[in-house]
């Protein structure tokens, strides 16, 4: 499973925007506070087996609909010229190739994939034991003056797609840099944003949106999972799914409310 | 180090919560790769810790591939320090170029023209890279052992690159990485080592590296170059070359040290030249995938004539590209995630204060 983990563990705050529940979807300033005080009292729950709510955000043919639209999104928008897509190891990369697939059903002709680690740029290298590196492939014609389009399956803090781009610069001077996503959860800690995206969810901190696909994990889905204070309020929040590719309408707040404490680097 | 802890530990007021996050972070690594925190004998490696030394090589030589900045910002801020105490070509010059490529600082340190030609102990020049914070130290060392003391009394991390007749692991590491790269996977291939095995720490290192890898090596010497105990070691003893070399899938010549050769350990040079050089004729013999390895320097029409060294299935000079991409892998493995167990500790005591 890809998760895009947060450090902090999982505890009810801030609960994100459901189309249905227009009074969770502005967490109050009260609630917020209310939680982080919380979640000393479910560190013990951590340690067990926690609970956890999971809401699936993208079934299979939601996520099949959002590559063919993303691919339609490429085409509109560079037409005939050089398109390279590189994938971030391991989902980025197959959702590169089905990227590249469905723009040759749609162009007549398949766009150059490649995969590209960045394992050897991350900035948190110094903290965390080191971790095994994945394949680095570049297509053979190189990514010189090329439409570079870096796909990757969660975008969260940011930082993952910062190293792919210092990663880029190694390897040669692209004309033009996109990115595409599957999914932009927010909390983002650099100044970065997507040029594709398969949907916007909007997530509290503490949440875990993990990917699966059928060549890694043996099916496709996208879930949303929240931890339930065992301690705290009773009634779980729910999260009816938004519609794929309209954002929700309180990600921005949510975002602003639980800004990210600044250390922790998910991929 | 605990000035790069304090802003982090501030960020983070609640501390229960930082320990929880140290647990989480620590989650991605391989659960059965244990990486020893100085790389001083091939044995320090375990099978899965090896391979994983082998396959991150490799990932290391694909994102190096065709690019067009031949540098890797990972290690940037971080000092290597070459401590060459014996004559070293391709050794030292790999791990200095493996360490820039990983944008880390060296400083390649010789017993020449240093303070030790002045009389200086070991013990004090470690105390001096200690004080001038290495954070690794690359040693060689006529004397076997010395790498092992040194890393009792600095805080980095001890590689060692050669001590006396004892080991030499990073050459054993780029040996079964040429190896794979040839033949795959090691497990059940035959190979077989040549020359003075009694004075090759190259010997001893992959000896210990290729049976961890399950490769069946085969030791080939004259018994006075064979060293006492030969039979405990996890490989086969021979003194006739040419039976050994019948369908091997990879021949290692050691070299003819010629200023350890005090002793009368064989006749003449021809004469061991003839029955343990290898040339075309015993070429022939190995098996038709088979290679041939040299850790060099080579005294050619020695060990080995020039025919064999230059010819196909001759690996010499790509082991000296494949020694830099290796030791990378190892300076990454080593460095990387230093400041995790210090982090931790620190974690902890917050927590429970």
């Amino acid at each position: 499973m890809a998760t895009a983990r947060p450090v902090r563990p999982a505890a009810g705050d801030a609960v994100p925007g459901g189309d249905g529940a227009p009074d969770a979807r502005v967490a109050p300033p009260g609630g917020v506070q209310e939680s982080s005080s919380e979640s000393s009292a479910t560190e013990s729950a951590t340690a067990g087996p926690s609970r956890e709510i999971r809401t699936e955000i993208l079934s299979h043919s939601d996520i099949a609909r959002t590559i063919d639209r993303i691919a339609h999104q490429i085409l509109e928008r560079n037409g005939d010229r050089h398109v390279v897509l590189l994938g971030i190891p391991t989902r980025g990369v197959h959702l590169a190739n089905r990227l590249s697939e469905r723009l040759a059903a749609f162009a007549g002709r398949p766009a150059a994939v490649g995969s590209l680690d960045i394992t050897l740029y991350r900035d948190d290298l110094r903290r965390n034991p080191p971790r095994a590196l994945e394949e680095t492939r570049l297509p053979d014609g190189g990514i010189d003056d090329a439409i570079v389009v870096l796909v990757d399956d969660v975008l969260y803090s940011g930082r993952t797609v910062r190293a792919a781009l210092d990663a880029l610069r190694d390897h040669g001077r692209p004309a033009v840099v996109q990115l595409a996503v599957l999914v932009d959860r927010g909390h983002r800690q650099l100044p970065i944003r997507a040029d594709y995206v398969g949907k916007n969810i909007p997530t509290a901190f503490g949440d875990d949106v993990s990917v699966r696909l059928v060549e890694t994990d043996g099916s496709d889905s996208v879930e949303l999972a929240r931890a339930m204070p065992t301690s705290g309020p009773t009634s779980p929040p729910t999260l009816p799914p938004t519609s794929p590719g309209t954002p929700g309408p309180g990600a921005r707040t949510a975002t602003s409310t639980t800004a990210p404490q600044g250390r922790g680097t998910p991929s | 180090m605990t000035l790069a802890m304090q802003p982090r530990e501030r960020a983070v007021p609640e501390s229960g919560q930082t320990t929880a996050g140290s647990v989480r972070a620590a989650a991605p690594q391989l659960p059965e790769v244990r990486m020893p925190r100085h790389l001083l004998s091939a044995a320090d490696l375990d099978r899965p810790t090896a391979e994983h030394v082998l396959s991150t090589a490799q990932r290391i030589e694909q994102a190096m591939a065709g690019r067009e900045v031949r540098k890797l910002p990972t290690l940037r801020g971080r000092t290597v320090v070459n401590l060459f105490y014996e004559d070293s070509t391709r050794t030292r010059i790999s791990f200095e170029l493996a360490a820039k490529r990983l944008s880390a600082d060296v400083i390649n340190f010789s017993a020449k023209g240093s303070s030790v030609s002045k009389g200086e102990s070991l013990k004090d020049t470690a105390w001096t890279l200690q004080a001038m914070g290495a954070d690794a130290v690359v040693c060689r060392h006529s004397s076997s052992g010395a790498p092992q003391q040194l890393s009792a009394w600095v805080d980095g991390h001890v590689i060692n690159a050669g001590d006396g007749t004892h080991e030499h692991p990073t050459q054993a590491l780029l040996d079964a990485y040429t190896l794979r790269r040839h033949l795959g996977s090691l497990d059940g291939r035959r190979i077989v080592v040549v020359g003075d095995v009694l004075h090759s720490r190259v010997a001893r290192s992959n000896v210990l590296l290729l049976s961890t890898l399950g490769a069946e090596v085969t030791l080939v010497a004259p018994p006075t170059l064979l060293p006492v105990g030969v039979t405990s070691w996890p490989a086969a003893v021979s003194y006739d070359l040419d039976s050994a070399l019948v369908g091997a899938d990879a021949v290692m010549m050691l070299r003819v040290q010629r200023e350890r050769m005090s002793g009368a350990f064989f006749p003449t040079e021809r004469e061991y030249s003839r029955s343990y050089g290898l040339d075309s004729r015993r070429r022939e013999l190995i098996a038709e995938h088979g290679i041939v390895l040299h850790p060099g320097p080579m005294n050619r029409g020695m060990e080995i004539t020039p025919q064999v060294a230059d010819g196909a299935g001759s690996v010499i000079v790509e082991q000296v590209a494949n020694g830099v991409t290796v030791r990378m892998a190892v300076l990454y493995l080593l460095l990387s995630g230093e400041m995790d167990n210090t982090a931790t500790a620190t974690d902890s005591a917050g927590g429970l204060a």
